[in-house]
């Protein structure tokens, strides 16, 4: 398997014209969802930790988009563009943020657990790298049926600290198991720079002494994304997994919170020119310059989407707001299944 | 009735679900070998091979969390850890995820895993090779925690434990491994959460888990020679607990001792003595008594870890004070 660097991009004409809205599409309703958010966590209105994900988008769509409603994901604590990505309905996240029952947890996860079994979101807890070994075994339960499933495992570069994740890699990569370890690198685990974390940065090669295939792949292109994933589920399908995959990205907003230097008591430490390189390489509006240059969409067009997509949103949170809160009476159910 | 060991009635409620339900299956350290898990899982590598018996490298952490993702993703897994000791690795996925998981959620999944925890202590194995942490797993909101002290209820308990839809806790002893008792032949469960009257009294309830189970039925023996008739209540499940059965028994007795294979101080016999002072007062002709593990790591050299732990004559002894003390 290839590395896909920037320099050798795809084509966008390679590609069918309603692949491209769908990608483009997704990751459009992951940020306008996002942005959303803002002013209610701002104002309080929203009071569970948010973790927003504007910025990664293509990291999410792109590995979805390469897989089959019945296969598995897991996420962690930012996890609104894997649910999202992988079908999950947005009136049920946005609810959930508001800790209502109408939510995809009913009002008693929060932003941080996200589920919804029935598009193969098995769900995202925020113990870092505490959902990896629960993909394996939802790669593991596809191997022992034989069902051609594959789960993917969502994490973070803070994730690779983590023992678990190598115990983890060795398991699946004895078992060959129908695995994606997804590793979104953007750079910063909560404040701490990836280089203060590991005596090296290339998150890849950490896989490679379990000869596991790796690979590295822009992750604000959600083309080249959707391309190594693409191969990464055909493997797995054929009994070649697991594959890991580095997925170099950044978050434009806070750890968590819209802005860390204005929320709480956490204070962004990221350098701001690096925060505006990264501004300039967001993978929405350099897909969207992509599909008008090569004249797979116009501006009309996108501009149209655009609208639809926050009407979308609109719905979203007009359906949160009439969404009642869980009634206290109803504190204790749902600790078991069947009592 | 057929006849059974312990170890192979549990052995045989792994082959009979397996066998019943695709579903099932076992995996965790040494499934291959009897040096492990003390022929628990005998004949099952041959019998459905190596997808539903997976023998796992020393990854506890992993393996427990890959069991509970099987379990999300609709298996039913049995998780085993040949020394409970090793469970710490795995706190994560077990009390973190599984525990919370359907609550978390709202209801939507649950993690219906069975993760099977040997105590295997004695002959000098010290502090790590020795832990009872029933109570630990126990105090987890989400978590249901089973000690079978028979061969019968091993079975029954074990398949109650794979059929719960919910994360079990299964424990046993390697001390009871060799213990044999009638177990029918066909799948049966033993309702989790109940208590079983092993034997019936009228002038002190002795309420008992696991090993300590047959310390309490040696006592109650010897305590009959002295004219002093104990009831013995095996409590069975650690969580849910059978209060019913503990207020009923004591309210008949007047008097109780709890026996616990754990450590004293916070532990499950707190729970038992909590709810007798709670809910049981009334009745009582002498203070609660207490027997479990003293405070303390479990040594290594014989005589030290001779005076650890409890035998049937501790039993009887705190039961003859228990009886001549007055309210």
């Amino acid at each position: 398997m290839t590395s896909a660097p920037g320099k050798d991009r795809l084509y966008v004409m390679q590609y069918p014209r309603d692949l491209l809205l769908d990608l483009h599409r997704r990751m459009l309703a992951i940020r306008l969802c996002e942005e959303s958010l803002v002013e209610p966590i701002l104002d309080g209105s929203i009071r569970c930790p948010v973790h927003l994900c504007s910025g990664q988008e293509a990291v999410a769509v792109g590995v979805c988009a390469a897989l089959r409603q019945d296969d598995y994901v897991m996420g962690n604590h930012r996890s609104h563009g894997h649910f999202l990505a992988k079908g999950g309905r947005m009136e049920a996240l946005v609810a959930e943020v508001f800790g209502k029952e109408g939510g995809c947890s009913r009002g008693r996860g929060g932003s941080m657990h996200l589920i919804d079994p029935s598009v193969g979101m098995l769900g995202s807890a925020p113990i870092v790298s505490g959902t990896i070994s629960l993909a394996l075994g939802a790669a593991l339960a596809g191997k022992i049926r034989g069902d051609q499933r594959v789960a993917v495992s969502f994490f973070g570069d803070g994730a690779t600290g983590e023992g678990v994740l190598y115990e983890s890699l060795n398991f699946a990569a004895l078992m060959h198991l129908p695995m994606l370890f997804v590793c979104e690198n953007n750079l910063y685990a909560t404040h701490m720079p990836i280089g203060d974390c590991r005596p090296a940065c290339a998150l890849s090669d950490i896989a490679r002494p379990f000869g596991m295939e790796s690979v590295c792949v822009e992750g604000n292109d959600v083309l080249a994304v959707l391309a190594v994933a693409q191969e990464a589920v055909a493997a797995c399908r054929e009994g070649r997994g697991p594959v890991f995959i580095e997925a170099s990205t950044y978050r434009l907003r806070g750890h968590v919170g819209p802005d860390d230097n204005i929320q709480g008591t956490h204070t962004d430490i990221r350098p701001p020119e690096e925060l505006a390189r990264w501004r300039e390489n967001d993978p929405i509006t350099t897909f969207e310059a992509r599909l008008v240059a090569e004249g797979a969409a116009s501006d009309e067009e996108l501009a149209r989407m655009r609208g639809e997509v926050g009407r979308e949103v609109e719905a979203a949170h007009a359906f949160a707001a009439q969404s009642p809160h869980p009634p206290a009476e109803e504190l204790a159910a749902h600790l078991f299944k069947h009592d | 009735m057929p006849t059974l060991t312990y170890v192979m009635a549990i052995n045989q409620a792994l082959h009979q679900m397996m066998e019943a339900d695709d579903s099932v299956f076992l995996m965790g350290q040494g499934v291959k070998s009897p040096w492990y898990v003390g022929n628990a899982a005998n004949g099952l590598l041959d019998r459905f091979g190596p997808d539903r018996v997976i023998d796992t490298p020393v990854s506890e952490n992993a393996v427990t969390g890959a069991g509970v993702g099987t379990a999300l993703a609709g298996m039913r897994p049995i998780v085993v850890h040949p020394r409970m000791d090793f469970m710490f690795y795995a706190f994560d996925p077990i009390i973190n995820q599984a525990a919370n998981w359907y609550y978390m959620n709202g209801g939507r999944l649950s993690a219906p895993v069975v993760v099977w925890g040997i105590i295997n202590r004695g002959g000098e194995q010290a502090a790590q090779h020795s832990q009872a942490l029933h109570a630990t797993f126990a105090h987890v909101p989400g978590l249901k925690v089973v000690m079978p002290a028979s061969p019968h209820d091993a079975k029954g308990l074990m398949i109650a434990a794979i059929q719960d839809d919910n994360p079990v806790v299964f424990i046993d002893d390697r001390w009871l491994h060799g213990i044999e008792g009638e177990v029918p032949a066909e799948p049966y469960a033993v309702p989790l959460g109940r208590a079983a009257v092993r034997r019936e009294g009228s002038d002190v309830t002795i309420t008992a888990l696991s090993y300590m189970t047959h310390l309490a039925l040696q006592a109650a023996e010897e305590l009959a020679a002295e004219g002093i008739s104990a009831e013995v209540l095996d409590l069975r499940s650690v969580k849910p607990m059978d209060r019913a059965a503990v207020l009923a028994s004591v309210n008949k007795t007047g008097r109780l001792l709890v026996c616990d294979p754990g450590w004293q101080s916070f532990g499950a016999s707190a729970e038992v003595a909590a709810l007798v002072a709670e809910e049981g007062c009334a009745g009582l002709k002498a203070p609660v008594r207490r027997l479990a593990l003293p405070d303390l790591p479990a040594p290594a050299s014989g005589p030290l870890e001779k005076a650890y732990y409890p035998v049937a004559g501790d039993v009887a002894q705190a039961v003859r004070q228990l009886v001549q003390s007055q309210s």
